[in-house]
């Protein structure tokens, strides 16, 4: 699935217990229009349709609601709000990364950590893991992936581009092997940050 | 115990189930998940084939271990839902506690719990108390010692309470009383004139409550004050001149990252001048 990807100053993230319009079994992506915005002609509409940012908040609250605990919480909404720094590449998987240290920073119970990793595949098959602005915008397809702590298993995915069947796998088992690696920097930094105390 | 036998099989080495006793003390993430004393032993080297046999096997003992802050119940097994240190406190029967220390800032009411509250509102014959949860919590005015239809205590919207919770729990208001099981104040009911109110974390007001604390002794020894610690990050301070309170308020903030050596550097500095 194709989606444009913006890099704007700041990106919100809600985890409402609100549930969207749209149900469960739909695919599509968000819509937004306004109505009768120019006053000369007899009408006008704007539609606009997948918006980038929307969807990334998204894919992001969908990961944070699988792995918080929020039958603990009823009756309450937490909040998560991501503000983008510098973009270097690998944006989303970032931003997950952030929204989960701030989740554990936070207090709030949770199940398992998780982590994003991106993979971009250039045009003649090689795999890049955590590729740069550069190499995402040259690759032939750029997917990242959200992983559990618990298993290594798949929380979500995003994907842009064309590739294959076998390529997915070779990407996802790429990612779970690099998700190892964040885990072990998310444990030491936790454990520098209590040996301070 | 199996493991599962795949390509990802070398990944999962970090998230076996380990002993809880061996953990005791050390950093714990959430989605970890730790054995009880009495399943190590069925699970240690050769377990499932070789456990010795036992003549009275029914009357094996069952402790009862109590899942603290930070830990849930996963079956038979404990799983860490918050990140901290691993605690555990043996009382004279059963298995004891275990606990999670975590490290934050966002208070969530727990039954019995002593809490600083400001009261926000005053409807009818209950006042609405902003403890730092997500609900304001309720207090009624008959939970005040001495108090009854005609003696109303004297209560107004901006005040702050020192009560406890008599209910807490995620699923109902939480209710709050300034008088305990007898019927007496016990230090607990609205909060005198002057003095200031100030937010720290929740780990630094364990700290300071924990019996042997030498901060507070020190910081006794520096000023005369009053002083009042919620366990929900807020704390109370009171000295004869308003410079003073600041200075306290100062150092108990800065308690939190300073070291005994340099918190007893500044105490000296402090007391000369």
């Amino acid at each position: 699935m194709e989606e444009e990807m913006h890099t704007d100053a700041k990106i919100r993230a809600e985890i409402g217990t609100g549930c969207s319009p749209r149900g469960p079994g739909c695919s599509l992506r968000h819509f937004a229009c306004e109505q009768n915005l120019l006053s000369r002609p007899d009408g006008s509409a704007s539609f606009l349709q997948g918006v980038a940012e929307k969807s990334r908040e998204r894919l992001i609250r969908n990961t944070c609601e699988a792995v918080v605990l929020g039958t603990l919480h009823p009756r309450t909404s937490i909040t998560v709000v991501l503000q983008v720094v510098s973009n270097a590449g690998s944006l989303l998987a970032c931003c997950l990364n952030a929204a989960c240290m701030a989740l554990v920073d936070a207090g709030v119970p949770m199940r398992a950590l998780f982590c994003g990793v991106t993979c971009a595949l250039d045009s003649d098959g090689t795999l890049v893991l955590d590729p740069t602005s550069k190499q995402e915008k040259e690759a032939r397809a750029v997917l990242t992936f959200a992983l559990d702590s618990v298993e290594r298993k798949l929380l979500m995915s995003s994907t842009k581009g064309l590739y294959s069947d076998s390529e997915l796998q070779q990407c996802l088992a790429a990612a779970q092997a690099a998700s190892q690696h964040v885990f072990r920097f998310y444990r030491e930094s936790l454990q520098r940050r209590y040996s301070k105390s | 115990m199996a493991e599962p036998v795949s390509v990802a099989a070398e990944y999962l080495a970090g998230s076996r189930a380990r002993a809880a006793r061996t953990v005791l003390g050390q950093v714990v993430l959430p989605g970890e998940e730790l054995l009880l004393p009495e399943q190590e032993d069925a699970e240690g080297p050769g377990g499932a084939g070789e456990r010795p046999l036992s003549l009275n096997a029914g009357a094996r003992s069952r402790v009862r271990v109590v899942c603290g802050p930070g830990l849930r119940r996963c079956g038979d097994r404990l799983l860490v839902t918050k990140c901290g240190r691993l605690r555990h406190k043996e009382p004279g029967s059963g298995g004891g506690v275990y606990w999670v220390d975590s490290q934050q800032k966002r208070y969530v009411p727990v039954k019995g719990d002593h809490v600083i509250g400001i009261v926000t509102a005053k409807s009818g014959d209950i006042f609405k108390v902003d403890v730092g949860g997500s609900e304001p919590a309720s207090l009624s005015y008959l939970s005040f010692e001495g108090a009854t239809k005609r003696n109303r205590p004297n209560v107004q919207v901006g005040d702050l309470i020192y009560g406890q919770f008599v209910v807490a729990n995620k699923d109902m208001e939480p209710e709050m009383v300034c008088i305990d099981s007898c019927g007496r104040a016990n230090g607990m009911g609205v909060i005198g004139q002057d003095g200031l109110l100030f937010k720290v974390t929740l780990g630094l007001i364990r700290k300071l409550l924990a019996p042997d604390c030498e901060i507070i002794q020190e910081v006794g020894k520096l000023y005369p004050l009053e002083i009042v610690f919620g366990m929900n990050g807020r704390i109370w301070v009171k000295a004869k001149t308003i410079q003073q309170t600041l200075i306290l308020a100062n150092i108990l903030e800065a308690c939190e990252h300073m070291t005994s050596d340099q918190r007893k550097q500044i105490f000296s500095r402090l007391a000369e001048s």
